[in-house]
């Protein structure tokens, strides 16, 4: 359907049906921020003994991110007065923008894709790391020098982990022979690329981390050492900015990971009465619970760690595993 | 061209990692330290300015704010300055209840630096694992003294209150409960790669470096000394006990955390002896006069608190108020060596190398 | 450039407002001098700097006025608290605490006396009786503490356990040094029994030096360092520790209250950085050669040193 319309007649009647659908998606994804915070702080409690938010909206403390989103709304916007105003009020904006442009390649079922494009997981990568440059200039503009110093780090450590994200995911293409991820997920109905391509998975779902900013690499943002890292400026609704694009990138992520590596909207075997868009889900789910456990596990890795890590261990095993895919699709070829 | 400049950066005295309000003024060229400069004072309250004002029983609330996260020892080391002075006795039971108390102190101090160091090098959950335990030390001293932070416990001669009854057994099935736990903080975070390679080689300083900055506690042992006042010194009734000196050998962060977490393990063994021992009645108040007047004189004595080797200096006029009253505040001692740490390395290890000293401001400041 | 011409002009304000301060200070002081220089008991605060030659002629003449009143003062309440308190004192609570309860029992006759007509003399008896009783008991209380005390006072000495170890320490310093350097040297009985040595304020240093190195001694651990206020000087108190030897020494200096100054180990024991600032802070010590002598806790603009005893707590918001 949403093909249909991209491809035909701009009628403004065509445009305000797409619009709304994008809106959809929009609110979808806000929805999706609104549960995923609560999931976050739910399962960080249980797994840290507590009982997480339990007070404003039930047991389950169900409108706990709706208040605190209000909250957010409400508060003061300050700026600082030695910032530079015009990048600081853009900053947020360029951050969270290429957030939400990344959603439009995802197949989040066989049908439900905004656009179909062949180089969708470059288009993903690429558009990705323009948040990087929101980050920078968030850090710049605040004129702090904690800002900063996680600005560059976020920086430092987009440059590192963008290149074995993207040699890891050579090898799936490398099988698939295409960048379009419809074209990714329908290769996998022989089998999830997670068992063909297992270190690809592992070296991306690593660097994934590390492009997402979390724990273990959350350098930009580390409490203990800079306080707040880019954002430590930012009040309100335009820290609310950067949070939102935060978790709509840990949306995407999980998204993306689900459709390179864990077969999209593809049922299990025998199970295939349940509809694409459940198994989607419970995908994207588990992969989300990944990224909370981790969070909740590990210590914060350091600065020059990460880079040695991220230069010295994942790009030459990436690169490895390019060359073996390589070699393995020669010799079934061969035969 | 590029130009590169050298950035001064004002690390607290607002800042989550300082423990307080302690405030590093460092000079940094990147992320690489090339110089830092302490600035204390923040939380300088004049403690021993006030207690020369002050009865002796009187001071004893505000030990309990020097170092606020082992307030027993604290009480301690001054009850026992006058009772040195005094030449008192103390009853059996008081001894005991004082060791009792103290070493639940110290392993709830050692829990609490265990889940914020853990903090600081980013990892959230040991820091509510911590704290579950040492929320139950908090309750047991709570029942004997009332207090869960400032005991305000101890008194010249003996102890203001006697264990509640069923106390002493709480206490004895704490102990076999702790020592799980302790284990799993082994799994949990001791083997972790991450965790490791944050702390092996950081903020090294050899067994010289350690007796010349007068450094004490496990920040002396993680250089290999064995060097325990309870062991070496024995007060109270530590000589009846069976523990080790616990020590490292790599006079890094790693050592610091291995010595304090080994050290747990020593305090329940202390533990267990001494509830195994506990008189079965007796006073916990020794024979002291109404109004405690120290004979004129001067006494240093120091103890081994769970930050280092506090100490006592009382000169008295043969008052009822010390003439001059000096803690000798582990957590200023060790901290002289942070700048000669800190230069040559990066924000991340900073935090690190601050956290493994294990200062309590309420300490440094006095 | 222009930052550098910013710097220099910011260092010039800054200089300018110190001496501003300055001035204001010692006009200040002035008029206190001249508001104290009778009751001159209350001895001045040591500033360092001061460009007017009477005033510091004036003021060491006031300090040592002061310092000749504070010892007399302190030499008469020594006397007063050794020799009068256990006797004297103890004669006039006795004394007291049996006028006590005479008058008690006075009180209780005249009352019995006012109800005679309703009670039998017995209980006006008994009233006395139990008076009587009360008195004798407080003053065998009373005589009972002189006694112990007195047997306290009267116990021979025993030689501490320690003193072999003080005794080699003074021959080591003996084998170092041809002139007494020590003012005193004793075995502290409440402080652990451990030796003390008061050394001369000029051979300090070099003791110290003599103590961290010397194999006999060999004292590489600084346990303590502290100044006191004793109102006629200064003391620095350094306690010591060997961990090769196991053994410990606490290590005195005098000085001058007025102008004191020593030389610091800070050089020697790194350690004693801090603790040296401390007491600069504090009470005002000043320690030469010090690698960064400053106000660690109050900070530079503090008024006075809190620690001394004639300290005036100065606060412009009370």
């Amino acid at each position: 359907m949403i093909e249909g319309l991209l491809t035909s007649e701009a009628t403004w009647l065509h445009f305000f049906i797409y619009f709304a659908l994008t809106l959809l998606l929009l609110l979808i994804v806000l929805g999706f921020v609104t549960y995923a915070i609560l999931a976050e702080r739910k399962v960080m409690g249980f797994m840290q003994l507590r009982h997480g938010p339990n007070q404003v909206g039930g047991r389950w403390g169900l409108l706990q991110t709706v208040a605190d989103v209000l909250k957010l709304l409400i508060k003061e916007d300050a700026i600082p007065r030695a910032a530079d105003k015009p990048l600081f009020i853009l900053a947020p904006v360029i951050a969270f923008t290429p957030a939400f442009m990344v959603l439009a390649i995802i197949p989040f079922t066989d049908r439900f894709q905004f656009a179909d494009i062949g180089v969708g997981l470059l288009y993903y990568i690429a558009v990705s790391g323009i948040t990087t440059v929101g980050i920078v200039t968030a850090g710049w503009a605040s004129n702090n020098k904690y800002a900063l110093m996680g600005a560059m780090r976020a920086a430092a450590q987009m440059i590192s982990y963008e290149i074995p994200l993207v040699m890891s995911v050579i090898g799936v293409i490398l099988l698939t022979g295409s960048m379009n991820l419809n074209d990714i997920v329908l290769a996998q109905e022989s089998g999830w690329y997670i068992l063909w391509q297992p270190i690809a998975f592992i070296v991306f779902f690593i660097a994934a981390v590390a492009e997402l900013n979390r724990v273990p690499f959350d350098l930009a943002e580390a409490e203990s050492e800079l306080v707040a890292g880019y954002f430590v400026e930012y009040t309100g609704f335009r820290w609310a900015f950067f949070m939102l694009a935060e978790y709509v990138y840990m949306f995407a992520m999980s998204a993306l990971i689900t459709v390179v590596f864990l077969g999209g909207w593809l049922p299990l075997p025998y199970l295939g009465f349940i509809p694409g868009a459940v198994w989607f889900a419970l995908k994207f789910m588990v992969v989300i619970f990944l990224l909370i456990w981790f969070r909740v596990t590990f210590p914060r890795i350091r600065a020059d760690q990460l880079m040695e890590f991220g230069w010295k261990v994942l790009l030459p095993v990436a690169i490895a595993n390019i060359f073996l895919t390589a070699l393995l699709k020669e010799w079934i070829n061969l035969f | 061209m590029i130009r590169t400049e050298e950035m001064l950066l004002n690390v607290g005295p607002q800042h989550p990692s300082t423990h307080g309000v302690f405030r590093l003024v460092i000079k940094i060229d990147g992320e690489m330290i090339i110089d830092a400069k302490p600035v204390i004072g923040y939380l300088h309250r004049g403690t021993e300015k006030i207690a020369e004002n002050l009865q002796y029983t009187q001071i004893i609330p505000y030990t309990d704010r020097l170092d606020y996260l082992a307030a027993m020892t604290n009480n301690y080391v001054l009850c026992h300055a006058v009772e040195t002075m005094m030449e008192l006795e103390i009853p059996e039971r008081a001894e005991y209840l004082r060791i009792i108390t103290m070493e639940l102190g110290r392993i709830a101090s050692h829990l609490v630096w265990w889940g914020t160091y853990l903090l600081d090098l980013g990892a959230t959950s040991p820091f509510l694992y911590a704290f579950r335990e040492r929320e139950m030390i908090i309750n047991l001293l709570n029942e004997i003294s009332g207090g869960r932070l400032t005991f305000n416990y101890m008194r010249v001669g003996g102890v203001k209150w006697d264990a509640p009854d069923g106390w002493i057994e709480k206490v004895k099935a704490f102990i076999p409960y702790m020592r799980e736990q302790l284990a799993g903080y082994g799994d949990l975070v001791t083997g972790n790669e991450i965790f490791l390679n944050r702390v092996k080689g950081i903020g090294q300083y050899t067994k010289e470096e350690a007796m010349d900055y007068s450094l004490s506690g496990a920040n002396l042992r993680c250089t290999g000394l064995a060097w325990d006042l309870r062991k070496n010194e024995p007060y109270s009734i530590y000589d009846r006990f069976s523990f080790e000196i616990c020590t490292a050998d790599t006079g890094d962060a790693w050592g610091r955390y291995q010595v304090r977490i080994q050290e747990i393990e020593q305090s329940l063994r202390i533990l267990e002896q001494a509830v195994e021992q506990f008189p079965e009645t007796g006073e916990v108040m020794g024979k002291v006069p109404k109004v405690i007047k120290p004979p004129k004189g001067e006494t240093f004595v120091r103890i081994e608190s769970p930050r280092g080797e506090i100490g006592c200096y009382i000169a008295s006029e043969g008052k009822k108020e010390p003439y001059r009253l000096k803690f000798r505040r582990p957590s200023f001692y060790n901290l002289q060596i942070l700048p000669k740490l800190l230069v040559g390395q990066n924000m991340a290890n900073l935090i690190a190398i601050l956290g493994a000293i294990d200062i309590v401001l309420g300490e440094v400041d006095g | 450039m222009s930052e550098k011409d910013k710097e220099q002009l910011k260092k010039e304000a800054a200089e300018k407002a110190r001496a501003a301060a300055q001035r204001k200070r010692e006009e200040r002081e002035k008029k206190k001098e001249k508001s104290n220089d009778s009751a001159s008991e209350m001895p001045q605060t040591t500033e360092d700097v001061t460009s007017n030659q009477d005033l510091e002629k004036q003021k060491a003449a006031a300090a040592a006025k002061a310092k000749a009143a504070a010892l007399a003062k302190k030499k008469a309440k020594e006397a007063e608290g050794t020799e009068t308190e256990p006797t004297a004192n103890q004669d006039l609570e006795k004394q007291k605490a049996i006028a006590i309860a005479k008058a008690k029992a006075a009180a209780a006759a005249k009352r019995k006396a006012k109800n005679a007509n309703e009670n039998g003399d017995s209980e006006k008896a008994k009233a006395i009786a139990a008076a009587k009783a009360k008195a004798a008991a407080a003053a065998k209380a009373k005589g009972k503490i002189t006694q112990a005390k007195e047997t306290e006072v009267s116990e021979p000495i025993t030689p501490s356990p320690q003193q072999p170890i003080l005794d080699r320490y003074l021959n080591i310093v003996k084998e170092h040094y041809k002139d007494d350097i020590l003012e005193d040297s004793y075995i502290n009985r409440m402080s652990k029994h451990v030796p003390t040595i008061v050394v001369k304020l000029e051979h300090y240093y070099s003791l110290a030096l003599l103590f961290k190195q010397h194999s006999g001694l060999h004292f590489e651990f600084l346990s303590e360092l502290h100044g006191t206020d004793f109102e006629t000087y200064m003391e620095i108190y350094v306690h010591l520790y060997s961990f090769k030897n196991k053994q410990s020494v606490a290590l005195k200096v005098k000085m001058d209250r007025e102008n004191p100054r020593v030389d610091s180990i800070a050089s020697i024991w790194p350690g004693a950085n801090w603790p040296e600032c401390e007491a600069y802070d504090l009470l005002g010590i000043q320690f030469t050669n010090h690698p960064d002598l400053h106000r660690i806790m109050l900070g530079e603009d503090w008024v006075g040193h809190p620690l001394r005893k004639d300290y005036e707590p100065y606060d412009v918001e009370v």
